[in-house]
Order: structure tokens, then sequence, then C-alpha cells
């Protein structure tokens, strides 16, 4: 099993002719994710990499059974460029596009209502199922199949955080980047219910950050529903109040959206957190050490 | 993006939100030459600061005659305003909103946000005008009434009057806020609010209903589609050193700290600031140079984090993923050199090609101390700050 994506995945990228979209397309296609086409708009009809591409979505879908798709579409089109692929019917579609005006994102989710379609991001790294389907942006190689789950709002500190455990031979199952965004298509609660269910997942590390109050509610659905244990990080204990911190999401606004309000939750409901961002495969460890299964986690190679 | 109180006012009365009669004014002459046109006998003196609690700060005045509009002029102007959201350091005065006087009869609050649990726009009202909303949400959340806005249709007339009602707006008027509120509405979704604040919006005794003060924020993703409200940008309200690193691409913010960062991704490098908090050290910076960190842009980075004074040590911490680590030791080192860096420098260095990276910076011959982790890095830099 794993979660959202598998070697079965058909993927087409949207944006595919554009210097980020190709890039991480043959990247995909090195790591063994089953691409099957790309839409850019006008050049339908002609082929990159072996790859063939199509005018719409649509037209992609008819033609290669597609299942779900990347979109790498500059800013001021990626919105329509999601509702395209969510018209089309897919199941699954992972925006990488950063810099989506937050009212774009208010009439996607508007228009998502009712439709089948998951959306992952925007403004995320992607989601991998190791050795079986990479869809975005990250280092494929780092990763090492296995049971842990990882979710998270930042990219390179789900790096650092695949890092530190396959580093320590313990693999993983999935991990989902949700997006630094206030508005995006698939929250932590969304993505820990699937892992709650997949028999594949026996563990979930949840990275948030500071801005909004996600971590809160997803640390009372832990509370109420999680089987399985859950270790998190928070980032930004140390950022001011009303700055952005890169992420759009990510401000404190009005005393509200604190990392220590977050860890406190976090830990209220169970959830070991870890104190610095060196350490969050350690603290997964001892947690899964203190009951005595850390041993089902290691990869005998 | 922030823009001043009367610009915000200027772009309400286009939608038909109506504000008071009033313009800005950068000198005394100018000051006295509005109240004139304006007429009355009563006008509002504001300091043009973008920072909430001028009031309270001394930064607004009531004039009774031309000669105190004057001398209220030359006290505000040049002065700097310390208030509860500028910091200790307060904010140089360079502009006022000269404004008619106006017969107040009581005072509401109208906010508008993106509301991330409903992934909708949100207007929310209160009787409880003049205090911070978070102030009203913490003592009285029962006086705070919330209009969930449907993107498609957009605001309807009856949440409008069903808002204006709750927050016991008088019978007489509730079609006069209805409208304003409509209006603000419009104002937000047609130019990419990302929040605005009317507070207060005040009913007065000769029948209006209007926005007496008025916060505007815009979403930096949406300029673009909106060359009008970048113009308005004031860049004397941001710090020049944010407003050089947004220049080259670079996501910057100015702490108070001596530690200089530099991380690729917004999540590690927020997280780069903790762990030298966590080691007892000071973080003078966040700072992303995101996925493509080049040579120019890491020397650009480097510019911007010592021109600084309070930097005494520079931490750099990346996650080469799809970047590769040798590509960045190269463009550290080249940058180093352009520099010429005084000041201890630590280098956290992962992933692809991590070797070849730390083998670079090695035979670089330059004063860059290597780090094996992020955990060590961070102690390397704090212990080489404490001690310089």
């Amino acid at each position: 099993m794993s979660i959202f994506v598998n070697k079965d995945t058909k993927v087409i990228t949207q944006g595919i002719t554009g210097a980020t979209g190709l890039f991480h397309t043959k990247q995909a296609v090195e790591y063994g994710t089953n691409i099957v086409g790309g839409v850019t708009p006008g050049k339908g009809g002609t082929e990159v990499e072996g790859i063939p591409v199509f005018n719409t979505v649509q037209e992609a879908v008819k033609a290669t059974g597609a299942t779900a798709s990347a979109i790498y579409v500059a800013a001021p089109f990626a919105a329509d460029a999601i509702m395209e692929a969510v018209d089309a019917g897919l199941d699954l579609v992972v925006c990488i596009t950063e810099g989506i005006p937050v009212l774009d994102m208010v009439k996607v989710r508007r228009y998502m209502e009712g439709k089948k379609t998951r959306l992952i991001g925007p403004n995320c790294p992607g989601v991998i199922t190791p050795d079986e389907c990479k869809i975005g942006i990250m280092p494929g190689y780092i990763h090492l199949k296995g049971n842990v789950g990882i979710v998270s709002r930042s990219g390179t500190l789900t790096y650092e955080a695949v890092h530190q455990l396959t580093t320590r031979n313990i693999g993983q199952s999935t991990a989902v980047g949700i997006g630094g965004d206030p508005i995006n298509g698939t929250d932590f609660i969304d993505v820990l219910k699937e892992f709650n269910a997949d028999p594949e997942t026996e563990a979930v590390i949840m990275i948030g950050e500071i801005g909004g109050t996600a971590e809160e509610e997803a640390a009372e659905w832990i509370k109420a529903n999680m089987t399985k244990p859950v270790v998190g990080f928070i980032g930004g204990q140390t950022a001011p109040e009303g700055k952005r911190m890169g992420h759009a999401g990510a401000i404190i606004s009005g005393g509200k959206g604190t990392a220590a309000e977050k860890i406190a939750t976090l830990e209220a409901c169970g959830v070991g957190v870890a104190p610095t961002p060196a350490v969050i495969g350690e603290t997964l460890v001892k947690v899964l050490e203190g009951k005595g299964i850390l041993d089902n986690f290691i990869v005998k190679k | 993006m922030n823009v001043h109180e009367y610009q915000g006012k200027q772009l309400l009365k286009k939608y038909g939100a109506i504000v008071p009669n009033g313009h800005v004014a950068f000198n005394a002459d100018e000051a006295v030459e509005t109240a004139e046109k304006l007429g009355g006998k009563l006008w509002v003196v504001k300091a043009q600061i973008h920072a909430g609690g001028r009031g309270k700060a001394g930064g607004v005045k009531l004039a009774r005659s031309l000669d105190e509009v004057r001398a209220y002029a030359n006290e505000l102007l040049g002065k700097i305003l310390v208030t509860h959201q500028t910091g200790p350091e307060g904010k140089e005065i360079k502009r006022l909103l000269i404004e008619e006087g106006c017969p107040i009869e009581k005072e509401y609050y109208i906010g508008v946000v993106i509301d991330r649990s409903s992934n909708a726009v949100v207007m929310m009202g209160s009787e409880e005008g003049g205090t911070e909303i978070e102030e009203v949400a913490e003592k009285t959340p029962e006086k705070i009434f919330k209009e969930v806005i449907d993107p498609a249709v957009g605001m309807s007339p009856f949440q409008a009057r069903r808002l204006a009602y709750n927050i016991n707006i008088p019978k007489d008027k509730v079609n006069q806020a209805a409208k304003f509120m409509l209006g603000l509405y419009e104002a937000f979704v047609s130019n990419d609010c990302s929040l605005a604040e009317i507070n207060p919006l005040v009913t007065t005794s000769d029948g209006r209903v209007m926005a007496l003060d008025a916060k505007l924020n815009f979403d930096s993703n949406a300029l673009y589609r909106h060359k009008d409200i970048l113009e308005l940008r004031d860049l004397n309200e941001e710090d020049p050193k944010e407003i050089e690193a947004s220049k080259f691409d670079l996501s910057y913010i100015a702490l108070d700290g001596n530690i200089g960062c530099m991380v690729n991704g917004a999540g590690l490098a927020m997280a780069t600031m903790d762990i030298i908090k966590h080691y007892s050290g000071d973080p003078a910076n966040f700072l992303d140079v995101g996925g493509g960190a080049t040579a120019e842009k890491v020397t650009e980075a480097f510019k911007i984090i010592l021109s600084d004074e309070k930097v005494k040590g520079i931490f750099i911490n990346i996650f080469g993923g799809i970047m590769k680590c040798d590509v960045i030791a190269e463009g550290v080192v080249e940058a180093v050199k352009q520099v010429n860096l005084s000041v201890p420098l630590v280098v956290r260095l992962e992933g692809t090609n991590v070797d070849l990276g730390k083998k670079i910076l090695n035979d670089s011959g330059l004063p860059i101390v290597a780090a094996d982790s992020m955990a060590d890095g961070a102690q390397k830099i704090v212990q080489l700050v404490a001690q310089a």
C-alpha cells in the first residue's frame, strides 16, 4: 500500500515544456514514475523526451488514461491549470507552483466542491512513495521504502526528516508536502486519515510551522482517532509576530498561530515533539523504542 | 504589502464605501491648505505610518483652528512615533492625513479576512469598535459576528444586512451600513486584499455611516495584476535590507540577533533560527535563498546579511536536493572572496554531492568552518560568535 500514489499511478505534467516542468519530469521518469504525457496549450501533437504533449488535460486523459497530474505552470495561470485538471476528472492533482494569489485559491476550493479530485499543494514539494512514484521536486535518492508516513508544510524540512530516517535505516511509506500557502487542497487531517487507514504505514512524522491553526486541529484529531504513534516538529519558534516567514501562510497575527501554542497542543494530545529540527528522527526513534517496536521499522538490507 | 490609511480610504471611496473628507499633506502649509478647503471648525490631523496604535501614541490630534492644524502638523512631521506595533525604534512621520472632524455617535468594528478553515473570505463585525479585535475575541467572543462569503456569488445584501443588525447598527442606518460592507467586500476582492480592518466604523449624528480608520493589506503574490496598488508602496516604511533582498528574489526578514543565517527553503530557514536560539545564540535574520542558490544569489545574500552591523558571524545551512552541494560550495567560495568576509562562517551542507562540496570548501584556503550536521553547525557558530 502507501497513500495517494503508487507504481500504478499514471501521471501527466501540466507545463511540461517549461524549464522547471521538463527538468522535474525527467527526474521523475528517472526515478521510475509512470509519466504518460504532458500538457502545454499550443504544443499538442509534439513530443518531449519521448513523452507525448497535448493541448488540454481532457485530451491527455483520454489518450493516456492518466489518473494524476503534476502542475508546474507559472503562478498567474496555475489556478486555471488546477481547475482544468479537476474538470478532467483526475484522482490526484499535485500543484508545485509557488506564489498563486490566495483569492485564486479561494475560487479553486469553491470550484472543487462536490468533485472527486484531491489537490495537494500548492507551493509544495509534492508527494513520493519511495521506489514507486515521485510527483514533485524532492530529491528521490534520499528516500528509503518503509513504513513511516511523513506530512509537512515545508519542503526542505521534509527532506531533512527523510534524511534523518534513511540514515538510520528507517524507511518511509509515503511523504506528502501539503505546502506553505494559507489556502491549500489537502490539510494535515486529510493526510493523517489516510496514513491511519494505510496498513503499510505504522508511524507518522508531522512537520508544521507558525500560522493558522491546522496543527492544533490535527492534534485534536490525532488524540481522538489516531492508532499509530505520531511525532511532530513545529518551525518558527523564534519568528516575530506580523512577519511572513517566506511561506505565505507562515505568519503570526494577533498573537495567534505561534509555535509555542502549537507545540503545547500537540504535546497535550500525546504527540512527541522534537525540540530542534536536527532531532526529528531521533525523537521518533525514542518513541518507537519506548513502545518496543523500533525493530519493525529498521529496513533490513 | 501595506498602504497608508489615506490610500486605503481613497480606494474604499471608489467602491462606494463612505469615508470622511480629507487629503494627505507632506508639510504644514499643505496641511493648512487642505483644512481650509475642507472647511468647518474641527479637523483631525493623523500621522500616516504603517503601524496601528497611532492614537494612543499621540499620533492623532484634534485641531479647532487653522493655527492648531499648523501647530500639530509641525509637531508631528519628522517626529518618531513609537506605538505597540512599531517596536521601540518607532517610525518617522513623513505624511499626515488631514480630515474633517465628525460628530461620532458610536464606534463599530468591521474586518475582512481570508479564513483558512472555511477557505473563503469572511467578514467580521462587532459593536465593540475602537478596541482591538483580538481583545474582543478574548473577552467577549459572543460579540463577534461572521459572514462567510461564497466566492462564486460574492457578498449578498442579506448577509450585509444581517451583520449590520447583529452588531446593533441603529435601524435607520442599517441600509447605509450594508452598502458600506458591500463596497468594502468589492474593494477587497477586486484588489486582492489579504486583510481589511475598519476600526472604527462610525455612525454620526449627521446621519452618516463611515470608516474613521482603514487598514488594508494586499496579497504580494497578486500585485502583478494591480499596478495601481503597487504604486502606493512606500519604501520609507520598509527595512532597506528587505527591499534589497526582494530585488534578488531572496526572502529576507531582519531580526534583532547577531548570527546571520543563509538557508534554502522557508521551513528550514525558520527551523535554523530556532536551533540557533536553542543553543543560546540569537539569529540576526530569516533568509531563504530559494531552490536555485547560484553564486550571484549567495553573494547578494552575503552582502545583505553583512550590511546589518549587528552580525558577528554567519551560519549557512543548505540541504542540497535538486541543487547539488558542489555547486553551492563553489558559490559560497566565490562569494566569500568577493565580499572579503571578516566574521566567522560556519557551513553545513547535506544532500547531493556533499563530499565534493565539503572538499571545495576545505581546499579553498578560506577560513570556512565545515559542520557535520545542523546541530553541530549551530553549536559551532554560537561558540565562535561568543568568542569574538
